[in-house]
Order: C-alpha cells, then sequence, then structure tokens
C-alpha cells in the first residue's frame, strides 16, 4: 500500500510538470543516448545536425513529425538513401526516440547562465565535486556527471538542483545496512537483487553485501543531496544549469 | 487405442510403416501418454494438458542441495534464450536463436548436429528474434521459423524434409513458438499482434506440410463475431497466436490463447469487443472449428494477450468431477474454466489491478479506465505474461510467474495501418520517473535498473478453488521465468537475477539456489538418463543442465 500512495505521489508530480523534457522517461533516454552513439553518429553526429536537412536538435526532420512516424522510420530507413533500415526491439525504439526527441527539447529551452561561471562554481561554492565526478575530477560517491547534458534535459537538471528526491533514479537510492556485528555500513545503490545489493560506500569502496548477513537492511528514498535552491542564487544556479549542460562526455 | 483406429487409422499406419528406421519411436500413443513417460519431455509444456508438472522424483527436498552442475551449451547467439528443450531417451532437442535446432547428448551436452535455418531478411519481429521450441513425432522435429516457415527435420540427420511458407514475413507476420503435433498433424499459430496483421491458427500433415485447416482469430464478413468490429478495422485486427496450445484427446479440442488487438493501444480504432482478441478459443483438433471460445479481455486498451498456456486440470469443483481450464491472465486475473464449454466457473486477481473493478457473473471484466496520464496497473507487460505456469495435481495449487506492484501509462494515438509497420496506436510510459517503460524487453541490462520503485516479481501460489494465495515468493527483480513442478513437491523457477532457485511447492520455502549469470526467460524441464534426474533451464545465453552429486 505504501509502495502505491508512492507511485501516485510519484505520478502526480510528473504530471504537474509542464515540460516537454519530462515526456520521456530518463531510463529511456539513457538507452536511447547509448544506441545513438553505437548506431546512428556516424552519419548524424553527437549534435544531430551532420546531415543536411535533418536536425533533431532543432526539432527538423525531413519526413517525420509524429514519435510513431519517427520509431517507423528508424526501422524501414530512407529506401535509396544512406538510411538504413534498423532492427531494434521494442524497447530500443522507445529509447531512440525518446533521445532523438529529447535532443531537440534540450536545446531549444535557451541557456540562461553563463558556462564558465557555471563551471567555477561546480567546482567551489556549489561544492559539487564534494560528492560527483566530472571528467575525472571529484568524488565517486554520488553519480558521475561526466555526460548529465547529454542524458538529463535542462528541466531536470534544475529540478535536481532544487530537489533532487524528486528526479533521483531509483537504481541510484542511499542504502543504510547494519551487519549482524552491529556495523553501519551507508553507500549509494549500484545494483540489488533478492539475496544481495552493491554499493558505492563513502569512502568510495565497492561493497557486496548479502542480506542474509545484515540485521537491518534499508533503502533511503531520499536523496543525500542538498537543494541549493536557497543556497545558490537564481542566477548561479542558471550558471551551473548551463555549465552541466554543456558536459556531453561520452561514456 | 481404440480411438486411435477409429480416428486416425491412416496415420497410424504411415507411422508403423517407419517403424523399423526409427531410433526413438514417438508415437502419437506416446505423445497422448507423455506423462507416464517421466524419462522423457516430449512437448513444449511437458504433457498435452501443460502442466509442466513431472513424476520425477528423484530430486527431493531434503537432497535438492546436492543439486549440482553436470554440463553447459553454450547458444550461438546473443539473443534471449527462451527455449524449453524436448528429451527422448537421452537425446535432447534444442532451439537457439532465431531458428537453429541443435541435438544433443542429454547426459554430457556433447552435440550430434545443429541445423541452422536461415532466416530471411524481410522479418519483423516485435520483440525479439527468439524460438522457444520443438515438436515431434516418429523420428520428425517440427520447428516453426522466425520468418514464419514450418520446417520438418530429420531427427537423426538434422536435415530438413520439408518447408512450407506459413504467411509472409514482411508483412509481420513471425512465428517464435514450440508446434504442438496432434494425430498426424502439426498445428502452430502465427506471432505479430504490433503489425496489424489477421492471425490464425493452422494445421498441417506431419508428413509433407500441406495445411489441412486454418482458423483465423478474427472472423471475416458473414462469420459470427465480425459484428465486434468496426469497419474494416477486423482486416488488421490482430489477435496473433504466439505460444503452443494444449489438447484434450477425449474432447479432441485444442486451446489456444490468443493476442491483442490492433492497433494495440488506441481502441478508439476498433470499437467493439474486438473477437477473438485476447480469448482462449477451443478448436476442434481434426477440422480446425471454433467450439468455443472465452474472451478476457473485450475491446482491450492495454495489450493484455491472453497469450498464456491453457492448463488442463481433471478435478473435483463444486463436489462433482469437472474437466478444468487454469488460466493466470496476463490482465492480472486468475480464470477457472469449464473446458468442455468455455463456462466461466470462477475468476479472482492474483495481483493489484485497477484497470477493471472485478468480473462479472459471466467473467467479463467490468472495466475501470484510469484518466488520461494516470497509471494502470498492471503495466504493459502484465500480471504475468507467456510465462509457463504450472500445475502440481499433488498440492492442489496452481503457480505463476506474477509482477507485482507494476504500472503503466498509456498514452494513445490514431495510426494508419501500413503493410510491414508496427501498428500499435500509442505507446506504453513509465508513471516512475527514471523507469524503463518496457523493462528491458529485449535487452536486458545486468543492472537492476527496475528496483522496488517500479514493482518487482514472485512466483505465486494459488488455490484454485478459492483463488486464496497459499504462498508467496519475492524477488527484488521481475521474472519472466517458467516454472516446473515435480512429484517430489519441489517448484523450479528464475528470474531476471540469474538465480535458479528450488521451492518447497507446498510452502514456498527456499531449498536451494545457484546463480547462472544472466536472466532466466524460458521454462525449466526435467528428465531422467540411465536412472539419473537432469533439470535443465536455459539462462542468458547457455543452457544448464543438473543432478545430483555422485
Amino acid at each position: 500500500m505504501r509502495l502505491h500512495i508512492a507511485l501516485i505521489a510519484a505520478f502526480i508530480f510528473v504530471s504537474a510538470i509542464p515540460t516537454v523534457g519530462a515526456q520521456y522517461p530518463q531510463a529511456e533516454v539513457e538507452v536511447g543516448f547509448n544506441l545513438y552513439n553505437t548506431n546512428c553518429i556516424t552519419c548524424h553526429g553527437s549534435n544531430g545536425d551532420s546531415v543536411s536537412g535533418v536536425s533533431f536538435r532543432s526539432g527538423q526532420f525531413r519526413r517525420v513529425s509524429t514519435d510513431a512516424e519517427l520509431n517507423r522510420l528508424i526501422q524501414t530507413g530512407v529506401p535509396g538513401t544512406a538510411m538504413p533500415p534498423g532492427r531494434f526491439g521494442t524497447a530500443d525504439l522507445a529509447g531512440l526516440v525518446a533521445y532523438v526527441r529529447s535532443m531537440r527539447d534540450f536545446d531549444t529551452k535557451p541557456a540562461r547562465g553563463d558556462a564558465a561561471r557555471g563551471r567555477t562554481l561546480a567546482e567551489g561554492k556549489g561544492g559539487c565535486l564534494g560528492c560527483h565526478r566530472i571528467n575525472g575530477k571529484g568524488s565517486r560517491v554520488a553519480p558521475d556527471l561526466s555526460d548529465i547534458g547529454a542524458v538529463r534535459s535542462p528541466d531536470a537538471i534544475e529540478r535536481t538542483m532544487a530537489d533532487s528526491s524528486s528526479t533521483m533514479l531509483p537504481i541510484n537510492r542511499s542504502i543504510r545496512a547494519v551487519t549482524r556485528e552491529g556495523k553501519v555500513i551507508t553507500g549509494r545503490r549500484l545494483n540489488e537483487d533478492t539475496y544481495s545489493v552493491q554499493i558505492i560506500d563513502s569512502e568510495e569502496r565497492l561493497m557486496s553485501l548479502l542480506k542474509s548477513d545484515l540485521k537491518e537492511y534499508t533503502v533511503l528514498k531520499t536523496s543525500p543531496m542538498p537543494s541549493f535552491k536557497n543556497t545558490l542564487t537564481p542566477m548561479e544556479l542558471d550558471d551551473v544549469v548551463t555549465y552541466l549542460r554543456t558536459l556531453k562526455g561520452a561514456r | 487405442m481404440k480411438f486411435l483406429k477409429r480416428r486416425l487409422l491412416p496415420a497410424v499406419l504411415f507411422l508403423c510403416l517407419m517403424i523399423p528406421m526409427m531410433h526413438a519411436q514417438i508415437t502419437y500413443d506416446l505423445l497422448l501418454h507423455a506423462s507416464d513417460h517421466p524419462e522423457n519431455w516430449l512437448t513444449y509444456s511437458g504433457s498435452y494438458a501443460s502442466q509442466r508438472y513431472s513424476l520425477l522424483k528423484q530430486v527431493t527436498p531434503s537432497n535438492v542441495k546436492n543439486l549440482e552442475q553436470k554440463w553447459i551449451f553454450q547458444a550461438d547467439s546473443l539473443e534471449k534464450f527462451e527455449t524449453t528443450p524436448l528429451v527422448v531417451d537421452g537425446i535432447m532437442y534444442l532451439t537457439q536463436a532465431p531458428s537453429d535446432v541443435v541435438a544433443l547428448d542429454a547426459k554430457t551436452g556433447r552435440i550430434f548436429w545443429i541445423y541452422r535455418y536461415v532466416v530471411s531478411t524481410d522479418v519483423r519481429p516485435c520483440c525479439g528474434s527468439v524460438n522457444h521450441g520443438l515438436a515431434i513425432l516418429g523420428d520428425t522435429l517440427y520447428l516453426a521459423t522466425l520468418d514464419a516457415h514450418l520446417v520438418a527435420i530429420d531427427a537423426k540427420a538434422g536435415r530438413p524434409l520439408w518447408n512450407v511458407k506459413v504467411a509472409t514475413a514482411s508483412a509481420g507476420y513471425a512465428m517464435t513458438l514450440a508446434p504442438l503435433v496432434v494425430k498426424d498433424k502439426v498445428i502452430i499459430g502465427v506471432a505479430g499482434g504490433e503489425f496489424g496483421i489477421r492471425g490464425f491458427v493452422a494445421a498441417f500433415d506431419v508428413s509433407n506440410g500441406s495445411e489441412v485447416w486454418r482458423t483465423y482469430t478474427v472472423p471475416g464478413p458473414g462469420e459470427p463475431g465480425h459484428e465486434s468490429w468496426q469497419g474494416n478495422s477486423w482486416e488488421h485486427g490482430g489477435g496473433p497466436v504466439w505460444l503452443t496450445g494444449s489438447y484434450d484427446p477425449a474432447l479432441n479440442l485444442t486451446y489456444w490463447g490468443t493476442g491483442n488487438p490492433g492497433p494495440d493501444w488506441n481502441p478508439a480504432q476498433r470499437v467493439g469487443d474486438n473477437l477473438y482478441s485476447d480469448s482462449v478459443l477451443a478448436l476442434d483438433a481434426d477440422t480446425g472449428k471454433l467450439k468455443w471460445y472465452f474472451q478476457f479481455t473485450p475491446n482491450d486498451p492495454y495489450d493484455y494477450d491472453a497469450v498464456q498456456i491453457p492448463v488442463l486440470v481433471d478435478g473435483m469443483w463444486n463436489g462433482a468431477p469437472r474437466k478444468l481450464m487454469m488460466w493466470a491472465n496476463r490482465n492480472g486475473f486468475f480464470y477457472v474454466l469449464d473446458r468442455t464449454n468455455g463456462q466461466f466457473l470462477a475468476g479472482y486477481p492474483f495481483i493489484k489491478l485497477n484497470w477493471a473493478s472485478g468480473l462479472d457473473a459471466k467473467g467479463r471484466p467490468i472495466p475501470t479506465p484510469q484518466p488520461e496520464g494516470a497509471p494502470t496497473f498492471p503495466g504493459l507487460q502484465g500480471g504475468t505474461n507467456w510465462y509457463s505456469p504450472s500445475y502440481s495435481p499433488r498440492t492442489g495449487l496452481f503457480y505463476v510467474s506474477a509482477w507485482e506492484d507494476y504500472a503503466s501509462v498509456f498514452i494513445r494515438e490514431a495510426q494508419t495501418f501500413e503493410e510491414g509497420r508496427r501498428f500499435v496506436g500509442g505507446r506504453p510510459t513509465s508513471p516512475i520517473p527514471g523507469a524503463p517503460n518496457v523493462p528491458g524487453a529485449t535487452k536486458r541490462p545486468p543492472i537492476n535498473v527496475w528496483t522496488e520503485a517500479a514493482g518487482h516479481g514472485a512466483v505465486i501460489a494459488i488455490d484454485p478453488r478459492t483463488g486464496e494465495k497459499k504462498w508467496k515468493f519475492p524477488m527484488t527483480d521481475t521474472t519472466d521465468s517458467g516454472l516446473l513442478t515435480t512429484a517430489s513437491d519441489l517448484l523450479f523457477t528464475g528470474g531476471r537475477e540469474g538465480y535458479f532457485q528450488a521451492l518447497d511447492a507446498r510452502t514456498g520455502a527456499l531449498l536451494w539456489k545457484t546463480i547462472l549469470g544472466g536472466p532466466i526467460v524460458a521454462g525449466p524441464m526435467t528428465y531422467q538418463v540411465d536412472g539419473k534426474q537432469f533439470i535443465a533451464v536455459a539462462a542468458g545465453h547457455s543452457l544448464f543442465a543438473f543432478a545430483l552429486r555422485e
């Protein structure tokens, strides 16, 4: 029942976001990002604008308008052109559509801040690197942000800065475990199954815990990331978001 | 036997003539009594009643901890490995994706031969280039291919005997199911519910592949049920049949579950009940004539395929013996039907659902469509799906792999039909931020991105008489595993996590587990060679065989 309420609450939150960026589930966008980088990037480029007359980022398509049409075109290709038919499953197609559409959403929203100032803030006053890692610098305790601009919309990044519990992927939730000997272990979840959980702990150690060895095991639904709504000015927030949007490093 | 002579003299004579050449004589009589020969596994579901229950009991709750891996077969394919092997007198026949057949020594895993079928580039599989297995009769294996051909293969030589085109692959027709042999016919159905096909079940002569009958799952003009379609929507009405049916020899009826109407998520394009989508069809085995039907989900807007294994049980119902059919449906309800006439006897939800408030006296759902954008329980993949359930006559319980606390938000879009293109009318999304909408339906990542936020898998033991859940074995990730029960009251199951587990069929207690390193998306099966019971299951891209330590 508790889960049900959580689901409803999650839904209400999502439905209240009036942005196009929230239309596609994050996991789909990420699936699409990986597939795009393997299958599409050679011709379409990392910005989706290398084929003349086509620009995913500006929503410029030659032959399709709806998602269903885009989905079909990915499968059928365009006979007589270099665009081959793509053999993808349902989930992969949904991912590709989500990513290609999100590329547009990512860029249609004009950046309001200054990326260079944002970087200084991220590495300084904002303290991002205390938990996150960007291009090889910073802590590994929280998720690596080196490609966050490619896999998250500006809206999602903005929301995360204000209230990260609302946007945190469930897999990234923190866990708290107490061993039979009474030792308390906390960390970020990397993977979990019926019998075990894999985490990176606060000392950046990769740990695999057997649930049968634990006295207590809790998955925390609140993100440990503080809200920056009141600690950064609106302009500083814009700067940081603008900087994060530039991070598109391949994985 | 009397029955055989009367109905089937020519076929029997034909088989008798073949006997001198045969190594393993899989006669129709043996298929009729497959359960009585548990050393073999002769049909996809283990018997015509499809209970996935074996009389073998060398492996017991007390010694199951001594199971050890005896051999592994690594498939030459990176597709999902969904096969259930057949075993005939120590020889295992299995399929590897997309449509290859392998014969190997069931004791050691050593390969006798591999038949490599080259699939046409025209294929349009919706959900993976997979195959579920084979049928056998006499010395011949029957393979339904991804590009909708039916192939007969010499079980000793591994060479094709005949190959017939069943349907047009470029129009979206495909086959992934294990065929069903009844008497002198091999019966198949077609997939393609996401491509606006017109589904059918068809029977072919085992000796030469000539088509004997074909019954469409969507009735044409002038046929009963046609009025349940608006305009020409029936032409692309779907109703695919992509899982093996069951057979009752006494009634001479075969039973087939049908899939979604097309387009999947936009019922406004096909107003009406859309018969016979999402139904079970009882077809005469000789003529294909429709004897009765029961529709689980009329005018389905969720893709709640009734593509499950029909489980046939002879048992007492309200104090009288009755021929029953038990069915845990993708729509989240568990049904008990009278399989002589399709009468609805009982129905209970086995997971949390909100698309219907219940079933009426005839078993028709009372729909409670959720507001636009709101989550519908169960989600796209359903409360269960094609995963083989099991019924144990010893415990009297029905076992099902279920998805609990799982929802989708369905987005509907009008769509024009074009042959060979996906015809789905919208898309499902997840109500959970960051959760996949079709969680790893094609490629399952090794990381569990699914998590407790979006639902989880479980094995549920249902008392068919009351609907009561006798026990539940919850998992953290979801499960697409089939189930197997044995006469020693063991239940075997896998799941996406890659564990292969033995449970106490009476209590659900975990008795043994091993990690196979890849998701189990197939049904476990059991057989015996030289006095040793084996249990085999496909996981990841390999097939694993277990037996007790010496």
